[in-house]
């Protein structure tokens, strides 16, 4: 017997018989499976059929066009980071892309996978026994969740490392389905803070490739806090834009992960810009941090812990990044 | 049971040509482990944390504890198992054994393998160059010193060639 269900594998080489596959019932995409294939083990998902995209050409190309660099969503995280088109230009996307997972994991997971990685919870990420005794829970296969035990929607944290920096560079991404062709949206608009379904995406529908623009005048970072130093998902991380002079800053966009269902770009950072970053604009800083971040008992680590990191990591960061 | 539920799997497994009818759910490891009776990889953590399951495909290292065997058809596998020749060990085996680095010996196959595929790609790393190859392994009965220090060795020795 095997330990993963049963399904049917599909091996499409091109995207419109992907999508066709995709909108067959009960079908997943599986990219480089390094986060799908545990859950499956976990007995997270039962698929009638698995849609293998990593085999498709036009998903796994880096190229410039006139909307950006497009990166298309099979590229693995190591073509990535080794890519001369992205070392060119895109040190923030090579940062956070290199703090995901492993060397090994890299090898296969993609930008695609990665930005639609599938929420993480300490009541869900667990084993099929763990979770039938503990009732399951609002995510899969329960009805209520452990976490905010009064509340109807799911609290799982998104995770992904590449959505805040993907969302600092302003990214777009190029959707396909088989009844819909193609369509072209920000980033930001492909999520929704809804733990147990975070993609504003239709069933069927395959994100193909990202569309980033540089920032050449721009200091970039990513930082995150994690548990395991080498291989672990973020409690907490930050991507973050800046452009200043001196100690005043001029422009700046961040955006966060780990804390919430869905990754946040903040809004109302163009108050703290034309001033001096000082204690009252670091304040006000964590102000709206604070107000637009709500970490919550997804983790084994507490949420009030995982609030002062996010705080801290972006403060941190921005300081950082002003002073280069 | 699903209509296309099993395919003939065609691999080099260590430079052997194979053909096994396999189901599509099941896993490069119990493949390699079970149908083709190589058990140098070990099943650590079964979801991708430990890195004990770590061959190479096409040179590349791979988690095959995570990944479908049907993925990899038509490729190149390489386990734990090819690195000896004739009986004699490989500099990386044989440094692992002469530093100690084998310590309890179960992680030793993914080690071996991940640190084959840096030297691969570098054959200087650096000492951060090597602890970023192997974050993915862990160890859990001793720790990394005695470990790193066996790669080490294995570059110097190559490079004394």
């Amino acid at each position: 017997m095997e330990i993963l269900p049963e399904f049917e594998l599909h091996q499409p080489d091109s995207v419109a018989t992907a999508v066709k596959l995709g909108a067959q019932t009960g079908a997943k995409y599986l990219a480089g499976g390094t986060d799908l294939m545990p859950n499956l083990r976990h007995g997270l998902g039962d698929p009638i059929s698995l849609i293998d995209v990593s085999g498709i050409a036009d998903m796994q190309a880096i190229e410039n066009t006139a909307m950006g660099l497009r990166i298309g969503a099979s590229v693995t995280l190591q073509q990535l980071v080794t890519n001369p088109l992205v070392l060119a230009n895109y040190s923030l996307l090579i940062e956070a892309a290199n703090t995901i997972a492993g060397t090994t994991h890299r090898h296969h997971a993609t930008v695609g996978g990665n930005l639609c990685l599938d929420t993480r919870c300490q009541y869900y990420n667990q084993s099929e026994w763990w979770r039938k005794s503990n009732s399951y829970c609002l995510k899969y296969k329960g009805d209520s969740c452990h976490v905010a035990p009064n509340g109807n929607v799911c609290r799982a944290a998104f995770s992904g490392d590449l959505a805040p920096a993907m969302l600092v560079h302003g990214a777009q991404v190029e959707i396909w389905s088989a009844k819909g062709g193609q369509r072209i949206i920000d980033l930001d608009d492909m999520y929704q803070d809804d733990g147990a379904n975070s993609l504003l995406l239709k069933p069927g529908e395959l994100l193909v490739a990202v569309l980033v623009k540089p920032l050449p005048t721009f200091n970039t970072g990513y930082r995150k806090v994690r548990v395991r130093g080498g291989l672990d998902f973020p409690l907490a991380g930050v991507a973050v834009a800046v452009q200043g002079r001196g100690n005043k800053l001029e422009q700046v966009m961040i955006a966060l992960t780990g804390t919430d269902s869905r990754p946040i770009l903040l809004k109302g950072c163009d108050d703290l810009c034309g001033k001096p970053l000082d204690d009252a604009a670091l304040k006000a800083l964590e102000r709206l941090v604070r107000t637009q971040t709500k970490p919550m008992r997804s983790t084994f680590i507490p949420n009030q812990y995982r609030s002062k990191v996010a705080v801290n990591i972006s403060r941190r960061l921005l300081l950082d990044l002003l002073m280069r | 049971m699903p209509t296309n539920s099993k395919m003939i799997l065609r691999v080099l497994v260590n430079g052997i040509a194979r053909e096994d009818l396999i189901p599509v759910n099941m896993l490069l490891v119990n493949y390699l482990r079970d149908v083709v009776g190589v058990t140098g990889t070990k099943t650590g953590c079964d979801g991708g944390e430990c890195g004990a399951c770590t061959i190479l495909v096409n040179g590349e290292p791979l988690l095959s504890c995570i990944e479908l065997a049907a993925r990899v058809a038509g490729k190149q596998l390489e386990t734990i198992e090819s690195l000896a020749h004739n009986g004699r060990m490989s500099t990386l085996q044989r440094s692992f054994h002469e530093q100690l680095g084998t310590q309890c010996g179960f992680c030793t196959p993914g080690m071996i393998m991940a640190s084959e595929a840096l030297l691969r790609q570098q054959s200087t790393p650096t000492d951060q160059q090597i602890k970023t190859a192997l974050e993915g392994n862990l160890c859990r009965c001793t720790g990394y010193v005695k470990i790193i220090e066996s790669v080490r060795t294995a570059i110097k020795l190559n490079g004394d060639v």
